[in-house]
């Protein structure tokens, strides 16, 4: 009989927070696998920007958030919306253009928003997040409220204007906004580092704008909590922004159409041997958490993803009455008398 | 009563407004300890604080998307882009973020700010400091657009402005800033979406728009004078929501129809006021609309040039007795 490992001293995180960071990296893992499948069976339409591969870092973000706290994501915003608790349904439903889905079919995969949830939308214009997200800071400091505004973009988004004109922004103004670079290695299709000046594209750039260079393993959940637990706790002090670059990378293409045929010959498979949820996996077992009890997780994520996708399938399309709804504030579209 | 210019009449607006509700905020380049570059908004720190009247960097992407994210989560921000030509360099924002917000999310968000900025030419500054460009703001669905005249409607509209709960972008004209006119005292709002006739005629409506509308008026004045020609003249105010219903009912009376319109020609607003009553008076027409624009043309910086290029009060008169003489 296999001895069952000793829990490891001064645990900073603790059993709870840990299966719950194992189980929503499980759910991204699931639905976007799920996502991918179904847009081959042509039941997911559009376009969509899978995280398969990143989990780590929406579920570290995520879990060290407080209720309130606000999420602003990319068009990759999949994994950050499922990481907040919004439903699989509600994400697939939208991915399926559904009147099931989170925007009943109004936004589709690139702009998923559940404010409920406190994600505050996901955006399709590179680096267009970055200063939302500092108006929501500029909020909570002139409210005296407590939330962090917390903006999740690419490694691409370090070489566009908005990235620059944030940064300097909630630096000046001290907000209680928190950067989180996802470099997954390419931006599209192309290196990262054949397009960008320094080596770190987000964590060589913080210095310019008074910034800790902070650089994560965004395989390692555990690390992904500390930093972001870091970061919001000086947010919340009133310390102003930070910025941190987090290691990782995709499994799957940049969008539905990118097969990746420029990585790099065993690239992939190198990663792989890095995958986020098989460290975790190892990471709960290491503390003392039994097999049967990720195995339980794994099973019941699976079971949801399955439930959600056949609803998704038997639910109807969206509304005609929906096109012309809400364009403004009195619910309609009207620009004239 | 008192005389105001329109210039302080837009810091009388920002100060009404921030006076009534204490999530107004105000932001942009150089409009606080410096009171503006136009001097629209001299003591609006002093009276209401550097943490809602705040100085930024000269970055139009963020001043737009943080006024975005507070308008998102409770502020009612007020931005103010220098020059309505620089929206160019913070276009998305207006393209494709505080205008669609509502609409993807199906009604869950909200963008309710303004966004004011100096429009127009007149002042000699060459063509990017100069131009009209109320309809790059027309054609994005989601926008409300307004474009005050006198300083009465500059306080009335820019209340309206701060109190709607959609984003409106706030032409200023900066040809009109010294310009005075007496306005009431206490609180002034009025309605976006609501044309003004400020004279009225049987033979022919002209609809402008900001500067145009005094030239409009001034013209309308020598018409009557010089050629017996009697001109309804209408500030169309609001271009969306636009008041169709004014323009409609007016030609309906004169039978003829004129827009005099300061951006350059191409896809302005007066084309679709000609397609609308095209569309739904045409019978009511005794004779061709006609537009009165600037051609479609960069605008030069020389004086005599500027003036020659945006309508002025001779060729409105000119085009006018021409065409109802033909």
């Amino acid at each position: 009989m296999a001895r069952k490992p000793a829990r490891a001293p001064n645990d900073d995180i603790g059993e709870e927070t840990r299966l719950k960071m194992y189980r929503t990296q499980v759910v991204i893992r699931e639905a976007e696998q799920r996502a991918f499948d179904l847009f081959l069976q042509n039941l997911v339409k559009g376009t969509s920007h899978l995280s398969l591969g990143q989990e780590a870092v929406a579920a570290g973000f995520a879990t060290a958030m407080n209720p309130g706290d606000l999420s602003f994501c990319t068009y990759r915003g999949h994994a950050h919306t499922l990481a907040r608790g919004v439903s699989i349904e509600k994400v697939l439903g939208e991915l399926m253009q559904r009147d099931n889905g989170l925007m009943r079919g109004k936004g589709g995969s690139m702009h998923l928003t559940s404010e409920e949830h406190g994600v505050m939308g996901s955006y399709a214009i590179i680096g267009a997040h970055l200063p939302i997200a500092c108006g929501a800071a500029w909020r909570a400091q002139y409210k005296g409220q407590k939330d962090v505004s917390v903006c999740f973009f690419g490694d691409g988004t370090t070489n566009i204007g908005a990235f620059h004109e944030a940064l300097n922004f909630a630096v000046i103004w001290k907000l209680p906004v928190v950067f989180v670079c996802e470099n997954n290695l390419y931006m599209e299709y192309t290196p990262i580092e054949d397009v960008t000046a320094v080596q770190h594209p987000a964590a060589d750039r913080a210095g310019a704008y008074g910034l800790e260079a902070v650089i994560v393993d965004g395989q390692d959940a555990d690390e992904v909590y500390r930093a972001a637990q870091a970061a919001y706790a000086k947010a919340r002090a009133g310390g102003g922004p930070s910025l941190i670059e987090c290691k990782t990378y995709r499994y799957s293409g940049h969008s539905r159409a990118d097969p990746a045929k420029y990585r790099k010959p065993g690239e992939l498979d190198k990663w792989k041997e890095r995958d986020p949820i098989k460290i975790y996996r190892e990471r709960l077992l290491q503390f003392g958490i039994e097999q049967e009890t990720i195995d339980k997780i794994d099973t019941e994520v699976r079971q949801v993803v399955d439930d959600a996708t056949e609803k998704c399938k038997a639910a109807p399309q969206p509304p005609f009455e929906l096109i012309t709804r809400d364009v403004y504030a009195d619910g309609g579209w009207a620009w004239r008398n | 009563m008192a005389e105001l210019t329109y210039r302080d009449a837009v810091t009388r607006g920002i100060a009404q407004e921030m006076k009534r509700d204490p999530d107004v905020v105000f932001l942009g380049e150089d409009i606080a300890a410096a009171g503006g570059v136009f001097k629209t908004t001299v003591g609006l720190l002093e009276e209401f604080g550097p943490l809602r009247v705040r100085d930024t960097p000269i970055s139009e992407q963020a001043i737009l998307g943080a006024a975005m994210g507070a308008a998102m989560t409770g502020l009612k921000p007020i931005a103010e882009i220098m020059f309505s030509d620089f929206i160019a360099v913070c276009f998305n924002y207006l393209a494709n973020e505080f205008s669609k917000h509502r609409y993807i999310s199906n009604g869950q968000t909200k963008c309710p700010l303004v966004v004011r900025t100096a429009n127009g030419g007149g002042a000699r500054f060459g063509a990017q400091h100069s131009q009209s460009v109320e309809n790059w703001c027309m054609m994005i669905p989601g926008l409300k657009v307004v474009a005050p005249s006198s300083p009465t409607d500059v306080v009335g509209l820019l209340a309206a402005s701060v109190r709607d709960p959609d984003p409106v972008i706030f032409l200023e004209h900066k040809s009109l800033y010294p310009i005075k006119g007496e306005v009431p005292d206490g609180e002034i709002v009025d309605t976006i979406g609501t044309a003004k006739i400020l004279r009225s005629g049987r033979d022919a409506t002209i609809t402008a728009l900001a500067l145009m509308v005094p030239r409009a008026l001034e013209a309308a004045e020598k018409l009557k004078e010089e050629h017996g020609i009697d001109c309804e003249v209408i500030d169309v105010r609001s271009l969306v929501p636009l008041d169709t219903q004014t323009i409609l009912g007016s030609v309906g009376r004169t039978h003829r129809l004129f827009t005099v319109e300061e951006n350059p020609r191409l896809c302005g607003w007066g084309a679709e006021i000609v397609s609308i009553v095209a569309d739904e008076a045409f019978y009511d027409l005794d004779g061709p609309p006609v537009r009165i624009t600037t051609p479609h043309l960069p605008l030069p910086a020389s004086d005599v040039l500027e003036d020659a290029t945006i309508p002025s009060v001779d060729r409105i008169v000119d085009r006018v007795k021409r065409s109802l003489n033909a």
